[in-house]
């Protein structure tokens, strides 16, 4: 019998040369798309993280290939337009991209090239799968993976509205929405995600989150020394922390680092759409219903008695036999002020 | 000379006179209007399993989620053009008259179904328009917002937080037609003899007496007025109709 894989604590750990039962379990599920009452799950996972140290990257798009590769994905090959970016922009077929910034510091006078490793976040409170409209579409394991279940995707794209930082991409013909899964499937080996294994400088590091997080206080400890006064550790509060953190030489500007949010959360509007509005109108219509009901059980039908229907056919001859001249079309004739006297 | 039309749509006549039936809707516009009226059932149910997790099990009509996530816009444009099509026929009639007003002052009235404290009213009363003009409005906005959120065919027309917007809009714009669609689903019901306008084309005399009297006048004062050889011969039916209830015949 093959025995449960260890939970993953590194990226750098060789693979199993034994084959090893998946220790990523269904029930380790703590948050479903479009699901109100998700069972608590068995057990508590080991939080895990991404470190993204932007001051020890080379921008030499490791990462991005051994992506491709682990996931089988083929993105397209795009025309050169002057810039690094390839592809131009996250895609379906690219979970990850490396943007280049060039940066004018206004203290130095020097221009630095920022380069960021963008892609999912796994938010520890995901937008995309608060806005998911289809139930098991979107799933967050208890180590903090936000991970896309591809067979219950239907490819609305609230996802991507949800997403505070414009990472989900629609499949233009497989129709589900695409994204870094952090590599689950290699962390429920025991594996760290391909793209930190790949990564010959050690820029992006992966193990528990707490562990990331001392690391992280290091760097950012002696690239002070190193005069960079601003240099910290993203891990926005606004979502409730990341699963995926940067190391940033400039943390008090991410936007510096090709449009980073600053403050990213979910939006007000998203959260008003998927909030106790939604119940409310729920509620409203189904109101709207009962009430129409109850009118039409207890309120007398709004009938045409035998009674009108002689008066229309009298008021019809009338008019019928009424000399054209005398009415001359007037809306008001004789008969009408009749009826109104009535 | 026939009386030009003021309160009645082309194609409304008095259709028969025994017994008494007044032609309300052609063919065209009934068909018009199951086709509008199917798109927004589809609509309904399709958005309701998007609007609310606890709803999503209506996707299953649809073929599933992929499917109705596929149709559900599809049958968007259709209903905008179906409308467009009612519209283009009925705006003129659902201006506001200055009756309107009494009518609506006197709501009491009109949900205790005493009409005959109401005043005479034309093709439609202030609750039709009422329908008319808010679904016309919330039909314009849904279908601008849909657009905005169509991320098969329009992934990047606007930008994600104008899309943020725009499927907010959209879901109240919905609500907001969900309630008109009950409210007229409901008045056609509660109203006895009106459904066969829909249907057969036609109401009763009695029907467009009590409800829409200023319509009907008009339509018999333009048969009374029909210079054509049908007159002569529905004049002649109606002289043996007087005349077999003893009536005088006045001769014209």
């Amino acid at each position: 019998m093959t025995s449960l894989a260890p939970e993953p604590l590194t990226a750098a750990s060789n693979p199993p040369t034994q084959p090893l039962e998946s220790n990523l379990l269904p029930t380790d599920v703590r948050r479903i798309s479009a699901t109100a009452h998700v069972p608590p799950p068995t057990r508590q996972l080991t939080e895990v993280a991404k470190l993204i140290d932007v001051s020890k990257c080379i921008g030499c798009k490791a990462c991005q290939s051994a992506c491709i590769q682990w996931n089988d994905t083929h993105p397209e090959v795009e025309e050169n337009v002057g810039i690094y970016e390839n592809p131009h922009d996250l895609t379906p077929d690219m979970f990850t991209l490396m943007r280049f910034a060039e940066w004018e510091n206004p203290e130095t006078n020097e221009l630095e090239w920022l380069i960021r490793k963008d892609g999912c976040m796994h938010c520890e409170d995901p937008g995309c799968l608060k806005s998911c409209p289809a139930p098991g579409a979107i799933v967050q394991y208890t180590n903090g993976v936000v991970d896309f279940i591809s067979e219950n995707c239907i490819g609305c794209g609230y996802c991507v509205k949800g997403c505070p930082f414009d990472v989900p991409r629609i499949h233009k013909t497989a129709h589900v929405s695409k994204k870094c899964t952090l590599c689950s499937d290699r962390i429920a080996v025991g594996q760290g995600p391909a793209c930190a294994k790949a990564c010959p400088t050690q820029c992006i590091t992966f193990g528990p989150k707490e562990e990331m997080k001392a690391l992280a206080a290091e760097r950012v400890e002696d690239l002070k020394e190193r005069g960079y006064d601003n240099a910290g550790l993203y891990d926005p509060q606004g979502v409730g922390g990341t699963h995926v953190m940067y190391v940033l030489h400039h943390a008090d500007k991410p936007s510096i680092y090709s449009g980073l949010p600053v403050d990213p959360r979910i939006s007000p509007l998203v959260e008003a759409w998927k909030g106790p509005a939604k119940k409310l109108g729920l509620m409203a219509a189904g109101a709207a219903f009962l009430g129409s009901a109850l009118h039409g059980i207890f309120a007398k039908p709004n009938e045409v008695s035998e009674h009108e229907e002689e008066e229309a056919e009298e008021l019809y001859e009338d008019i019928v036999h009424e000399a054209p001249e005398a009415s001359g079309g007037e809306a008001h004739g004789p008969v009408a002020s009749g009826e109104e006297a009535r | 000379m026939t009386e030009k039309r003021f309160e009645s749509a082309p194609g409304d006549e008095i259709e028969s006179e025994a017994p008494l039936r007044v032609f309300r809707y052609r063919g065209f516009t009934r068909a018009n209007h199951w086709l509008t009226a199917a798109c927004m059932i589809v609509l309904l149910l399709s958005g309701a399993a998007f609007f609310h997790p606890s709803l999503f099990w209506l996707t299953g009509l649809f073929g599933g989620g992929q499917m109705t996530r596929w149709l559900h816009p599809l049958v968007g444009v259709l209903l905008f053009f179906s409308f467009m099509g009612l519209f283009l026929q009925m705006w003129r009639l659902n201006l506001p008259r200055r009756e309107d007003v009494e009518w609506s002052l006197k709501i009491g009235d009109v949900l205790k179904g005493n009409e005959e404290n109401l005043p005479e009213l034309g093709k439609y009363n202030a609750g039709q328009k009422g329908v008319f003009w808010g679904m016309s409005g919330l039909i314009m906005v849904l279908i601008v917002s849909g657009v905005m959120i169509w991320e098969q065919y329009f992934p990047n027309l606007v930008s994600i937080p104008v899309r943020r917007a725009a499927v907010v809009v959209h879901a109240l714009a919905a609500l907001g037609s969900l309630f008109i669609f009950i409210a007229h689903v409901y008045a056609a019901i509660w109203t006895r003899g009106t459904i066969s306008a829909m249907t057969r084309g036609t109401v009763t005399g009695g029907w467009a007496f009590r409800h829409h009297r200023k319509w009907f006048k008009e339509l018999a004062r333009r048969k009374r007025d029909e210079p054509s050889e049908g007159s002569a011969e529905v004049n002649g039916a109606v002289g043996q109709d007087l005349a077999a209830q003893g009536h005088a015949v006045k001769p014209r």
